[in-house]
């Protein structure tokens, strides 16, 4: 037997756990003021996770998909891309969306119950959070192949998790993508942890780079908790796309710091070991040091640039706590653009019986006896 | 003028939005090379080349996918699926995000797209080529669901769900793809959506029906006319949202109903058309509501299929029966 076709997976970092560059590493490794405004955004970030997560627990803020830990993976690749790029996230790439002008009033307005959320106010053609996992890599193939046809040179990044790679879609858009030699970057923020299925039991692959052997098409992995490496990494990808070199997958390695969501709890099936051991390899801290050798940063800076990020942090929950319920309008005028009829009878009904429900949140009350759910006979 | 096919009708409305509107391209299984396997699509790729007439990989979900990325920039994809038995890896997109996009967003992003596919049995094909699954759509809101019962018909609304601002999934009744040929002036004229065509007047009982089933539902009035019995035939031909006002109206004016489709009984459309009946206009009513539907089994093969679809014996006597009353 001979061999026909041989692959090989490469790894990027250059920054180090302890904040050292390594050898080669771009130019974006001396640029302080590139260097400087990611690290802001990626502590804007942190603080705003931090906040949303103090309002999950009292009681202001919905199910909320914790972002701790992703802060290079997600700023990184925002900061490679351009304006007019499409941003197609998941549900917790917050860092990627606020570098990309998403207000956090938004996000929380979204995490909060509120569809308006999702209306944003920059990055307007950005898709808005999926929820049904890996199902938007279609939407980024989609949209590339848009930019394909129209003739644009612009490009869709598509973020994706660990867990969603076992989807079929996973693969039917990375798939589709280098058939047609789409625009498009995917980008697989492999956090370790599918809820409470680790990455060893999703799939028996070395890395989760190579399943874009599958397809085609380049894939390589990154140390997703450094900054300079996922930006590198995924500006080479765009430039490749945006000259008709065709997709990219891209899997940055991180750790999910937090639980799922703050309606998961982690300790039920994580070794606290092993997240303490991530902890030492987390992004802010590596580029703080590194900034730190630069000589562009210090502890001073750090407490004026954290007061900061707290207070643009206050302004966009105040601005969130002051949004207005919306009216039950909302829930039938944005469905079609020409409602039918019946729909807008419905709109009439919803309105004459709007806040009427006096069982409504905070006073729920169990009904009945506990065994009125019993199967017959137990 | 000229006399075509259903399908020839479908692949024209193709061909005039494709010339006037640069934003419409179309995306499917075999619907460049090819032209489609039943040639809905046939001659596209030739005359507005592939970016415009794309071959995709082999996987529904993908193209329904692909179809509201596209739609998002600005293009009116419309997207066939080879058969419906195949909508089912499609449906995560169609319901997740393609139903609510404009809703969810509120209206930030749009997904003007039809997705188009065969739809019901009679043509003695393989296993789940002949499903009626109109129901799994028209219960998503969101969603318009379009079936024509002949070339015109097909022709206009085709061009009417292509200009819609919202999806619109297209049933195309299979067995009707060749079955009769019709005058139609390729003109461009859209029918409208979201309304119901009355296709026979009749005083005695109204029937409502849609697709293949229309056909075989004239051909019952006709032979009821020689009994002396005027039936009013109507063509739903959008199946969501139902244009309840001009059922009442005949409801109110024949005072008896029956409903005809081929998909089964168990939670189909004549169900929400005989509730809303019930509801509106019970008083009306000289006889009970009757169904002439599938059963409710999996459509057999071939050598069976014409015992599962309703044929005009049985709509014949659920209207005698209706009638009797």
């Amino acid at each position: 037997m001979k061999t026909v076709a041989e692959f090989e997976i490469k790894y990027c970092q250059f920054l180090d756990v302890e904040g050292n560059l390594a050898a080669g590493a771009p130019p974006l490794a001396t640029d302080t003021g590139e260097l400087l405004k990611m690290y802001r955004y990626m502590t804007l970030v942190r603080t705003f996770d931090a906040k949303a997560i103090n309002l999950q627990r009292t009681g202001k803020l919905g199910t909320y998909a914790s972002c701790l830990g992703h802060e290079a993976a997600h700023v990184g690749v925002a900061a490679a891309m351009q304006p007019d790029d499409v941003l197609v996230p998941v549900y917790r790439e917050f860092g990627a969306q606020i570098w990309r002008g998403v207000k956090m009033s938004s996000i929380l307005l979204y995490w909060g119950g509120d569809e308006r959320g999702s209306n944003f106010t920059a990055a307007r053609e950005d898709f808005a959070w999926c929820v049904p996992i890996a199902s938007q890599m279609l939407h980024g193939a989609g949209v590339a192949m848009a930019f394909k046809i129209k003739g644009e040179k612009r490009c869709s990044v598509t973020y994706i998790g660990d867990g969603g790679t076992s989807e079929g879609a996973f693969y039917e858009g990375i798939n589709v993508a280098g058939a047609r030699s789409l625009p498009a970057v995917f980008v697989i923020v492999n956090n370790g942890w599918a809820i409470s299925v680790p990455i060893e039991n999703q799939t028996a692959t070395k890395t989760l780079a190579q399943k874009a052997v599958a397809a085609g098409i380049p894939g390589v992995q990154v140390d997703g908790n450094d900054p300079i490496a996922v930006r590198h990494t995924v500006s080479e990808a765009l430039a490749r796309a945006r000259s008709g070199g065709g997709p990219t997958l891209i899997e940055a390695l991180t750790y999910r710091l937090s639980d799922h969501t703050t309606a998961d709890d982690a300790s039920r099936y994580r070794d606290p070991g092993e997240v303490k051991e991530a902890w030492t390899r987390e992004p802010l801290s590596r580029l703080r040091a590194y900034l730190k050798k630069l000589r562009v940063w210090d502890d001073a800076r750090e407490e004026a640039l954290k007061s900061e990020c707290a207070r643009e942090v206050e302004a966009a929950v105040d601005e969130y706590l002051s949004a207005p319920k919306p009216s039950t309008d909302e829930m039938f005028d944005h469905l079609f653009a020409h409602p039918p009829q019946s729909l807008l009878q419905q709109r009439e009904l919803a309105r004459r019986y709007a806040g009427s429900d006096d069982t409504a949140a905070g006073s729920h009350r169990a009904v009945g006896s506990p065994g009125d759910n019993s199967p017959a006979g137990h | 003028m000229a006399k075509v096919t259903m399908i020839e009708a479908i692949n024209r409305a193709h061909a005039w939005e494709m010339s006037h509107d640069p934003s419409v391209v179309v995306l499917g299984q075999d619907v460049g090379l090819n032209g489609g396997v039943f040639r809905a699509t046939a001659g596209l790729q030739e005359q507005f080349g592939k970016d415009r007439v794309q071959d995709t990989p082999l996987a529904e979900g993908m193209i329904a996918g692909m179809a509201i990325g596209m739609a998002t920039q600005g293009l009116r994809p419309v997207a066939e699926i080879q058969f419906m038995g195949f909508i089912y890896p499609a449906l995560d997109q169609i319901g997740n995000h393609m139903a609510r996009m404009r809703n969810r967003t509120r209206g930030r992003l749009t997904c003007p797209v039809v997705i188009r596919m065969p739809h019901g049995g009679g043509i003695h094909a393989p296993e789940h080529h002949s499903e009626c699954l109109e129901s799994l759509l028209a219960h998503h809101a969101g969603l318009r669901v379009v079936c024509p019962s002949s070339p015109a018909r097909a022709y206009g609304l085709l061009l009417a769900a292509i200009r819609d601002p919202d999806p619109v999934i297209f049933l195309e009744p299979s067995r009707l793809y060749r079955l009769v040929k019709q005058e139609i002036n390729d003109d461009g004229q859209a029918l409208p959506l979201n309304v119901c065509y009355r296709l026979r007047e009749g005083n005695d009982v109204t029937v409502v029906t849609w697709g293949a089933m229309v056909t075989d539902t004239l051909r019952a009035a006709e032979r009821l006319e020689g009994e002396g019995v005027s039936c009013e035939v109507l063509d739903l031909a959008t199946l969501s949202p139902i244009d309840h006002d001009t059922i009442i109206e005949s409801v109110v004016k024949t005072g008896r109903l029956v409903i005809v489709h081929e998909a089964p009984r168990n939670c189909g459309i004549g169900a929400e058309i005989a509730a809303t009946v019930a509801e509106r206009a019970l008083y009306d009513l000289h006889a009970p509501i009757k169904r002439v539907t599938g059963y409710d089994t999996i459509i057999p093969l071939s050598r069976l299929e014409h015992d599962y679809i309703p044929n005009t014996a049985r709509i014949t006597d659920a209207v005698r029966e209706t009638l009797a009353e």
